[in-house]
């Protein structure tokens, strides 16, 4: 880099102002530093640059997030297949992956308040003709009866056909609890990303996955793909995305909590859930 | 130690003991008749070019990635994907199972090859002077002898290759690591899993082990003065 | 499918760079791994040699065992289970924690165990052919044991480790691959993502065989040379 003398002005500005402002913060609470691991490979919450960079929904959020709690914070990426366990091992204060609250994982670790409202569906390609009914509708997995109904109608459908899912997520749940005795071939894939590969490959009649992420992956297969079926909420589905900390870590899920809830009410996780899935995918806390 | 999860852990895997020993001993009986065409083409200069760069680039890259080329990477082209192999190729089967042949056999040659080298020059001479066809020489004569000098290093290549199917796991197959993985994301107990998995591995090599050493006694009866 | 290859080249939205330093991990992660499967292999081999019963039984099991089990479940198990068994440690040794280790410290632990019950094969099939003739020479003519290690044995048995050790390094790199788990961004890590974030598997897959081939290739001629210069001075030229 050549510096310039305009350069080197603000450079120098900046060293005051930081000198101004460091001791500053230092002495109200010695900043605390938390390192939070996501996948990098779930568009569009995070993905991967070439040069190893980060970037997305999440990674936009966390940066506001750490702004107004006032902490300093890393991310680094990780394989899902062992995150939790990380998590539970101390390898880092939280996870941000799109991580479902559900009654299971309460069980081994805390979530932070939701910051989208969740609900998965099916993804198939317009070729195959595969078409389930009450596409756009919801279906809440507590509501026994129409949960039935659902089902029913998605196991005529669905049976005897190949159906892929990323290992260990709440759609992996789903299908083993409503669809794995009805004919339905489950396939697990390790990451998200290659069951929709699979799918294009026509290796698979189907894949669930949470609106969100098909959503962002039908922005670039519209002419390929397209998502059928009921979005289902509640139960195994749980109740939208958080970020997940250790179990009794009060202390950071409030700090998170806190942001999001002032985010939501001014109005910030609207618009950046506006830019970076077209809509609103986050829910009013 | 908590024995009713582990016990229940271990009937779990089983399960997939079928599939992984499926694998195992295809990709090794696929994999030999391989290396027997590989080691053929040797006679010939051509030929032999072409073998030599086949176990170079198989022997010179991990497994995992030539099972990522040909499930993920194949399904990329089109004319695959319209071609008559794509009911195979179609399936993480196939798929696997065609990687692990493709590796063995790149392995395999090399171990025969050794073996090959191995047979007196005489002893196929006398072959051929006693009248027996090229063929009957190859059946008779330098197989046995190779593949008796060939005994040990081979044992190890089986165990090796029933140890390499656990990495087409991670292809969807769920064989007895798929099946652990499975369960260890599951249920967060990685370590328990993984030890009994480890377990039912070691046990199949051991088993191998025993085998190889029973054969290769069996097929040395110049050592121990028995006819078999 | 077009393979776009500006996709591999230096540019901003090129993956070389990125392809480059995951190279340069691999290497880091196999050379690592290696020397510690030497040091650890060596004594294994020891034990196997020299060591008395119990000590013997101990170092076959280990080798019967690290043979015998798929590397990709020594490696989960040392990723898995490596905090517990270092904090386990370290409280025994009335340290205190956080205890862990990272993921390199994890690969290279792992690949390096694996390795070490190899190599320590290797080094006892290079020992037990060394001629037994020479040895008792050496006792005769009054040598201590170091110095028969050193001037009789070590020489002898390096001929014959050579090759076997370069088979040892090259199934080192090629475990290698499978240490992404640890989270660390080697070739296999690097190419897996690439390929996951642009679509283009094939291209990216077969960029990761050229990088191991590429590896591989250049460390083979290395223990070829080192072959040649420990041949010297045997007039039968090793075969």
């Amino acid at each position: 880099m050549k510096i310039t003398r305009s350069t080197f002005l603000r450079m120098g500005l900046a060293a005051i102002a930081g000198l101004a402002v460091a001791p500053a913060t230092a002495l109200a609470q010695g900043r605390k530093k938390y390192v939070f691991a996501t996948e990098g490979a779930f568009p569009p919450f995070n993905m991967t640059r070439p040069n190893g960079e980060l970037y997305g929904f999440e990674l936009d959020m966390l940066a506001e997030i750490a702004k107004r709690a006032d902490f300093d914070y890393e991310v680094i990426s990780q394989a899902w297949d062992g995150m939790i366990q990380g998590l539970i091992d101390g390898k880092y204060n939280a996870v941000v992956d799109s991580v479902s609250v559900t009654e299971k994982r309460l069980e081994v670790v805390d979530f932070s308040l939701p910051y989208t409202t969740g609900g998965s569906t099916f993804v198939v390609l317009k070729e195959s003709g595969v078409e389930l009914s009450g596409t756009g509708a919801f279906v809440d997995l507590d509501d026994t009866k129409a949960t039935d109904a659902a089902i029913t109608a998605i196991a005529g459908v669905l049976d005897g056909k190949t159906v892929g899912v990323h290992v260990s997520t709440i759609q992996a749940d789903f299908l083993n609890k409503y669809l794995a005795d009805k004919g339905v071939t489950i396939r697990t894939y390790q990451t998200g990303p290659e069951v929709y590969q699979d799918l294009l490959n026509g290796r698979l009649d189907a894949g669930i996955a949470s609106v969100t992420n098909i959503s962002a992956f039908l922005e670039k297969n519209t002419e390929t793909a397209k998502a059928t079926g009921p979005s289902f909420t509640g139960g195994v589905m749980g109740r939208g995305s958080a970020f997940v900390v250790q179990k009794g870590d009060a202390e950071l899920a409030g700090l998170l909590s806190k942001a999001l809830k002032s985010m939501s009410d001014d109005g910030t996780l609207v618009e950046l859930s506006k830019k970076w899935f077209g809509m609103v995918v986050t829910p009013a806390l | 130690m908590d024995f009713a999860f582990l016990s229940s852990i271990f009937t779990q895997l089983l399960k997939g003991l079928p599939l992984t020993l499926n694998l195992g001993v295809l990709a090794l009986v696929g994999g030999f008749c391989l290396s027997l065409i590989l080691n053929l083409m040797r006679t010939t200069r051509v030929g032999n070019a072409l073998a030599s760069a086949y176990v170079f680039v198989f022997r010179g890259t991990p497994l995992l990635i030539q099972i990522f080329m040909i499930y993920y990477g194949l399904a990329g082209f089109g004319f695959i994907r319209h071609g008559f192999l794509w009911p195979f190729l179609r399936e993480p089967y196939w798929c696997g199972l065609l990687a692990l042949i493709l590796n063995d056999a790149a392995y395999t040659s090399e171990i025969l090859r050794g073996g090959l080298r191995a047979v007196p020059r005489g002893a196929v001479e006398a072959g051929r002077v006693s009248g027996m066809t090229r063929l009957t020489v190859m059946r008779r004569i330098t197989l046995p002898i190779a593949v008796r000098q060939a005994l040990p290093a081979y044992s190890n290549e089986v165990i090796s290759i029933l140890k390499s199917t656990a990495l087409v796991s991670t292809i969807t197959l769920m064989e007895v690591t798929g099946i652990a993985r499975a369960a260890a994301s599951e249920t967060w107990r990685a370590v328990e899993i993984f030890l009994c998995a480890a377990a039912i591995y070691l046990a199949l090599s051991l088993v191998v082990t025993r085998l190889s050493a029973w054969a290769e006694r069996r097929l040395s009866p110049w050592q121990f003065g028995e006819t078999p | 499918m077009q393979a776009d290859l500006t996709l591999l080249g230096l540019g901003p939205d090129g993956w070389g760079l990125a392809l480059a330093r995951a190279g340069l991990m691999t290497l880091y992660v196999s050379v690592a791994a290696f020397l510690s499967g030497l040091a650890f292999g060596t004594l294994i081999a020891w034990a196997r040699v020299a060591g008395n019963w119990p000590l013997r039984k101990l170092a076959e099991a280990y080798a019967t065992v690290f043979r015998g089990v798929p590397d990709i479940l020594v490696i989960y198990l040392f990723y898995f289970g490596g905090r517990q068994v270092v904090t386990a440690i370290g409280t025994a040794l009335g340290l205190s924690g956080p205890f862990d280790i990272s993921g390199f410290l994890a690969g290279v632990l792992a690949i390096g165990l694996i390795s070490a019950a190899n190599q320590s094969e290797v080094l006892r099939g290079a020992y037990q052919a060394v001629p037994r003739g020479t040895i008792e020479a050496g006792r005769v003519v009054g040598m201590t044991r170091l110095i028969l290690f050193r001037r009789v044995i070590a020489p002898q048995a390096l001929v014959t480790a050579i090759p076997g050790m370069g088979n040892q390094w090259q199934s080192v790199i090629k475990e290698s691959a499978l240490v992404s788990v640890t989270g660390l961004v080697e070739t296999m890590r690097q190419v897996a993502v690439a390929a996951g974030t642009t679509q283009e598997h094939f291209l990216f897959y077969a960029a990761g065989a050229i990088i191991y081939l590429i590896i591989t290739t250049l460390s083979d001629h290395v223990f070829r040379l080192a072959e040649r210069r420990s041949l010297r001075g045997h007039e039968q030229g090793g075969l």
